[in-house]
């Protein structure tokens, strides 16, 4: 078994008296998908925002690639391959969705401080970024404001960008989150495709989406993880059915 | 090849300003051409604050301190000339110059320095307490100037001769309205290049949605930070240019009145647009100039067109005129 992509270990974040984040432990191997469930308000989006770096833990680890990055920051962390999407806004509302992809590759490349050369006409920031979007299916919405992309085209959006910063890691948050059926599945479907190229650790709501991807499930409720396993471990689980699937038995 | 609207727009106005002092020199009153380079000086300085606040939504209410640290290194450099006496600066003596190359480039030095040393501070913090903090710094800075009689203090530095260009004769008042308003166009090439590149993307995205940028990898504060340095260095350049047109610098260059003056010439002009600045500040200089004449409540008037333009027009009159603007 190879070693893990992304390790947190012991991680504990309390908001007051609330105990967000409770003790949690999980890891991403190369190649899974390793789905994140739970009732709302459980914890799932703080856990990624201290994963990504944008919430500090009150203690715990956090290594990836091997490396410890607890003390690192957000640009830190995504310098080193760590790619996120978000659950509600988008990168930059009033730039087409190619400028936004382009903005990733740009960051990718390493090269923000280039002050003249106008980026409308540079290849090497064009043509990596059309074909991310080309393989999240947007290519010919490239040039709307992404402010008027619909809800489900921003999602893809965000895969792209994703896609673009050559990620070793994917943190989604609830990507399928206001999609329609039919989008959920062709996302489902590159999900399953994206995780050859990073691992993903995917926060979802949509339980067909999470049974159908998974390859493994962990369950969050109260900030605590309940159970961990394959998708038919944790189903039968009879903790999870009590607590969040609902089963009064 | 079509030429958008916008463009247009730019054109008529850049042929507007550049038309007035001629115009003027032919209807015999010379006046004019004071008030023409004015506004491309003025103009000049509201497009270095363009750069922080229209791209990076840096809303700086402490651009004063830069106006006037490029007023004060004229006038300072000019007095030491006249004295004969160099500049002690503790580890070197500068000589005093009148040469506005060399005037212009101390300018544009100290005004990145200061910008730099209120920015590393300032960006870290952002939406109103960047507005105070920003404010306080330039408040510093003017009662620095106040209580600092070696250079005039409150009442502020003459400059006696007006400093000189080689080549150009800048005493007569149309050649120093070109020489500003060469500068003028320069600033807005580098504005326009700036504005299209990979650090303006970068930059205009960290305005949009900072912590997305920092999520893929680009520091918002170091290209926050560097947008600022840019900006102070050019709103410096203008400040010495104003110092030269009226041969006179005064703390009131870094009061927050004229902080609030740039800002108003950007918001009336069209925040974010190229020639926003320039449309803001010849609206705003015959503002102050007609309706100067007529009251002396010239100010409230400009309010009421300042409210119009939130309400009514919010690209300001660039944005009037030539529509909403496209990123591509
Ligand atoms: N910044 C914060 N300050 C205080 N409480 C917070 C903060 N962020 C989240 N919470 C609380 O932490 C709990 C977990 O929230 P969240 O991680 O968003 O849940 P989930 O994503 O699983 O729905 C919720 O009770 C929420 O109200
Ligand atoms: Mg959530």
């Amino acid at each position: 078994m190879a070693d893990a992509v992304l390790a947190v270990r012991n991680l504990c974040k309390s908001f007051g008296a609330l105990k967000a984040t409770e003790n949690v432990s999980l890891d991403l191997k190369p190649g899974e998908i390793h789905a994140l469930i739970g009732p709302n308000g459980a914890g799932k989006s703080t856990l990624i925002h201290q994963i990504a770096g944008t919430l500090a833990p009150d203690s715990g680890d956090i290594d990836f690639l091997g490396r410890p990055v607890g003390h690192l920051g957000v640009v830190e962390r995504a310098r080193m391959g760590l790619g996120r999407s978000f659950q509600v806004s988008s990168l930059a509302p009033e730039f087409s969705a190619l400028r936004n992809v382009m903005l990733a590759v740009q960051s990718r490349q390493g090269s923000s401080f280039r002050f003249f050369r106008p980026v409308m006409g540079d290849a090497s920031l064009i043509e990596p970024a059309m074909a991310s979007l080309e393989r999240v299916g947007l290519a010919t919405r490239a040039r709307v404001p992404a402010a008027e992309l619909s809800h489900g085209e921003r999602r893809q959006l965000e895969i792209a960008i994703a896609l673009a910063l050559g990620s070793q890691a994917f943190l989604l948050d609830e990507p399928m989150a206001g999609m329609g059926p039919e989008g959920s599945r062709s996302l489902t479907g590159f999900l399953d495709r994206l995780r050859e190229e990073a691992p993903i650790l995917l926060v979802e709501h949509d339980m067909d989406a999470v049974f159908a991807l998974a390859d493994r499930v962990s369950v969050l409720v109260y900030g605590r993880i309940i159970a961990s396993g394959t998708v038919d471990q944790v189903r039968t689980d009879p903790e999870v059915r009590r607590a969040y699937l609902g089963d009064p038995a | 090849m079509t030429i958008s609207r916008e463009t247009a727009i730019n054109v008529t106005l850049a042929l507007i300003l550049l038309a007035m002092p001629f115009l003027a020199l032919q209807l015999g009153k010379p006046f004019y051409v004071t008030l023409a380079t004015r506004m491309a000086i003025l103009g000049l300085a509201a497009v270095g604050l363009n750069l922080a606040l229209g791209l990076g939504g840096l809303v700086s209410f402490g651009h004063a301190a830069f106006f006037g640290v490029g007023g004060y290194a004229a006038g300072i450099l000019a007095s030491h000339a006249f004295a004969g006496q160099p500049l002690n600066l503790g580890l070197f003596a500068l000589p005093g110059t009148n040469q506005m190359l060399v005037v212009w480039s101390v300018a544009v030095l100290a005004g990145g320095l200061l910008a730099a040393a209120i920015g590393v501070i300032s960006l870290r913090t952002s939406g109103v307490y960047f507005i105070m903090i920003t404010l306080a710094f330039a408040q510093m800075t003017y009662y620095f100037a106040i209580s600092w009689p070696a250079y005039g203090g409150e009442d502020g530095l003459s400059i006696t001769i007006r400093n000189v260009v080689p080549g150009i004769n800048t005493l007569i008042p149309i050649n120093y309205f070109l020489v500003c308003y060469a500068l003028l166009l320069t600033a807005l090439l580098i504005f326009a290049l700036i504005r299209g590149s990979r650090f303006g993307a970068a930059l205009q995205a960290s305005r949009q949605n900072k912590l997305r940028v920092a999520s893929i990898g680009i520091a918002p504060f170091r290209i926050g930070l560097v947008a600022f340095i840019i900006s102070g260095m050019i709103t410096a350049l203008s400040g010495a240019l104003y110092a030269d047109l009226n041969r006179f610098v005064s703390p009131s260059m870094l009061s927050w009145h004229m902080s609030g003056e740039l800002i108003i010439i950007v918001v009336l002009g069209g925040v974010g647009r190229l020639w926003g600045p320039v449309a803001g500040a010849m609206l705003f200089v015959v503002f102050e100039f007609v309706l100067g004449g007529l009251t002396e409540r010239w100010q409230f008037f400009l309010g009421l067109a300042l409210l119009a333009v939130v309400l009514f027009a919010r690209g300001g009159l660039v944005g009037f005129l030539a529509g909403r603007m496209r990123h591509g």
